[in-house]
């Protein structure tokens, strides 16, 4: 059997209250315990493939209709339906029969996220019968798993368990009887960000650079190898396991109307016990900060909260109190996405961090549209400028000037990426880009976030 | 974008596949060949396993050197080209030499927040390496500034060629992971 991690990660899981019927347990069951990944484990403990049996002895679009019912929406940043989603599969006819695929994307790259990782330690299982489901759903003959090539244990962990589920007879050939062949391919990427992008990761998948591709046609319609194909995130195809094992209508019943369920959000930066923890959709962010991750480091305040991985605008403290669900947050002006919450406490400097962020864009962008390209590469260099001690006061009119030709003006999304963090920054910490303009230093008086031999 | 940048000869530029250092290897093992092979068959085409087989050239060659790159488009069929485009778009693949110990900091934000930054500094002193430049004299050593390992609860995060990250680094765990290097304990970083 291939090696399989043997030292626990150090992340935290649990707080008060987790597991209890306010705060249900689907996604994280047995998290922290490295011997909970076999089927043995995940079928005695957690009522695992509960929901495959019943979802192989209902009709595909009834699956569908149900997970539709759940009204979950995707996990891995854009929030879309995942039943409707399915629904945009084409069915076989009379006349053409198509090769369908199911996606799962695991890349993980948003900084500030760390919840797929989780679910493939700890529950590889739970994705996998996730996975079952939603290929018989969509009546799919393969699925893939494009992971990021730095999980390579990861990769040997669910190789194994995609091993115990072949036989068990939970893929292969005639799969419980039904007739239906479906098997999963794990796929290492290779470091690049831009590759969690849906059409850039089919790209990446089919053996090519990891660009995005124009849309339409979508993936719906061509998607990997030129065939119809559905990419879902690590965690909506994991939930998917809990919706059909309880009922599409008992999950709806969670978080708030429109935005049901529960979600893994992860929490890192000025905390005092940072961690991945599973909450219903809607919870405050200040109950996430304060009470799940135990409030800010040294007694110290927050200054800004990044509420879902690095590319959504920053929260400041006037909104510290949003509920957590989809719509909430973009009501506020930010973005739900990937769930990772990034605390900056009082003495971080916001200069830098936004010019750390945007050189990450800066590097990721894959060079294929100009106002991408360009756009972030100044920005990086503007930004470098003011924290050099050198910017002028109209450096800041510019970079305002600068966001609205990059965002939607791009061919994906990391352009508009790479416009929330600098956009929200300008308009909420200008007084600090003011200051370090005027007198060459920092308002904060936190350490240096820069690595100054930058290997870029 | 990724792409290595030409070393600084003040001659005149030379042509892309020049630019990329070579390695003194220049084929692959047969074993690496029948590995390709059975990853190219499971996938609806050929070309899917352009990926995993540079990750094999890789670790065959040490680094995806040019010749490394014509090994992977002759095993697959494929136009050099191609091979090439792919391997220089990826940051995993690296295009010159690294030490039999590849240390990777991640440096965005979650891990800068906690200190990446100080850190990055002192594994390189430490190490005696230049960050994102060549390795040790004694080949063992090199380090390298990466984006998110998506290991940011437990930041920072070293990366030591392709084992687990080890979290919550300071400088008493650096010490603690290169004596482990010294150990063996890590994987190698190519065999
Ligand atoms: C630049 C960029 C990076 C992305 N990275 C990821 C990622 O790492 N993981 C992920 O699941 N989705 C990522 N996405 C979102 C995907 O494009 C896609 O929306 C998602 O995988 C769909 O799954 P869902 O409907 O289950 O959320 C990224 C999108 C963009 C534009
Ligand atoms: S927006 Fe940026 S990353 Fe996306 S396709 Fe254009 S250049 Fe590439
Ligand atoms: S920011 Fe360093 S691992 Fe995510």
């Amino acid at each position: 059997m291939a090696a399989i991690r043997t030292k626990p990660d150090r992340h935290l899981y649990t707080f008060p209250g987790f597991g209890s019927e306010k705060f249900p347990n689907l996604m994280l069951r047995g998290a922290g315990d490295l011997d909970n990944w076999p089927r043995r484990v995940y079928e005695q403990k957690h009522e695992g493939y509960l929901g495959m049996r019943k979802a192989l002895k209902m009709d595909p679009s009834a699956v569908i209709e149900e997970v539709k019912t759940s009204g979950i929406r995707g996990r891995g940043g854009a929030g879309f339906p995942a039943g409707l989603k399915w629904s945009f599969m084409p069915k076989d006819t009379p006349e053409r029969k198509f090769t369908r695929y199911l996606v799962c994307n695991a890349d993980e790259g948003e900084p500030g996220t760390f919840k797929d990782r989780v679910i493939m330690e700890y529950n590889p299982h739970q994705l996998i019968e996730g996975m079952v489901i939603a290929g018989w759903a969509m009546q799919c003959q393969l699925g893939f798993v494009y992971v990021r090539g730095e999980f390579l244990w990861l990769i040997e962990k669910m190789e194994a368990a995609l091993q115990e589920a072949r036989d068990a007879g939970y893929l292969g050939k005639d799969i419980l009887g039904t007739g239906w062949n479906f098997d999963i391919l794990m796929h290492r990427g290779a470091g690049a960000y831009i590759c969690g992008e849906e059409t850039a990761l089919l790209n990446s998948l089919e053996g090519r650079r990891g660009e995005p591709r124009v849309k339409p046609p979508f993936p719906a319609a061509k998607g990997a190898f030129g065939q119809p194909s559905t990419i879902n995130n690590v965690e909506t195809l994991a939930a998917v396991a809990p919706i059909l094992r309880m009922g599409g209508a008992a999950y709806a019943n969670l978080g708030r109307p429109k935005n049901t369920g529960t979600r893994i959000f992860g929490v890192s930066g000025h905390v005092n016990r940072p961690g991945v923890f599973e909450l219903p959709l809607g919870t405050p962010l200040d109950f996430i900060v304060n009470e799940c991750a135990g409030g800010v480091r040294g007694g110290k305040k927050a200054k800004a909260i990044i509420p879902g991985g690095s590319s959504c605008p920053m929260f400041d403290a006037k909104d510290f109190d949003c509920p957590m669900d989809f719509d909430s947050v973009r009501d506020r002006g930010s973005m739900a996405g990937s769930g990772g919450v990034i605390v900056m406490d009082e003495d971080t400097c916001i200069v830098q961090a936004t010019l750390r962020l945007i050189r990450f864009y800066a590097h990721e962008s894959c060079g294929q549209c100009t106002p991408c390209r360009e756009g972030c590469n100044w920005m990086q260099m503007i930004l470098q400028r003011i924290e050099d001690g050198q910017g002028r006061l109209e450096d800041l009119d510019l970079l305002a000037q600068l966001t609205p030709r990059i965002g939607l003006r791009t061919l994906c999304p990391l352009g508009d990426a790479a416009c929330g963090p600098m956009e929200s920054a300008l308009k909420k910490f200008r007084d600090e880009f003011e200051h370090h303009i005027t007198h060459g230093t920092c308002l904060a008086k936190g350490p240096g976030l820069l690595a100054r031999a930058s290997a870029h | 974008m990724s792409h290595p940048l030409p070393p600084d000869t003040g001659e005149l530029p030379l042509a892309p596949g020049q630019r990329l250092l070579e390695s003194s290897r220049k084929e692959l093992s047969p074993e690496a060949l029948a590995e390709i092979q059975a990853i190219a068959s499971r996938y609806p085409d050929r070309m899917a396993a352009t990926l995993p087989a540079l990750h094999i050239a890789q670790r065959e060659f040490g680094f995806v050197s040019l010749a490394a790159m014509k090994a992977v488009a002759k095993a697959l069929g494929l136009p050099e080209g191609h091979v090439f485009g792919v391997a220089t778009f990826y940051t995993m693949y690296q295009k010159k030499p690294v030490g039999q110990y590849h240390f990777q900091v991640c440096t965005n934000i979650s891990c800068a927040l906690n200190g990446a930054a100080p850190l990055l500094q002192k594994l390189c002193a430490r190490l005696g390496v230049e960050a994102g430049g060549p390795p040790s004299a004694d080949g063992k050593w090199s380090v390298e500034e990466v984006e998110c390992l998506a290991g940011c609860g437990t930041a920072p995060c070293v990366q030591v060629n392709h084992d687990v990250y080890d979290e919550f680094v300071d400088e008493k765990m650096l010490e603690e992971m290169i004596a482990a290097c010294q150990r063996g304990e890590y994987r190698p970083w190519a065999h």
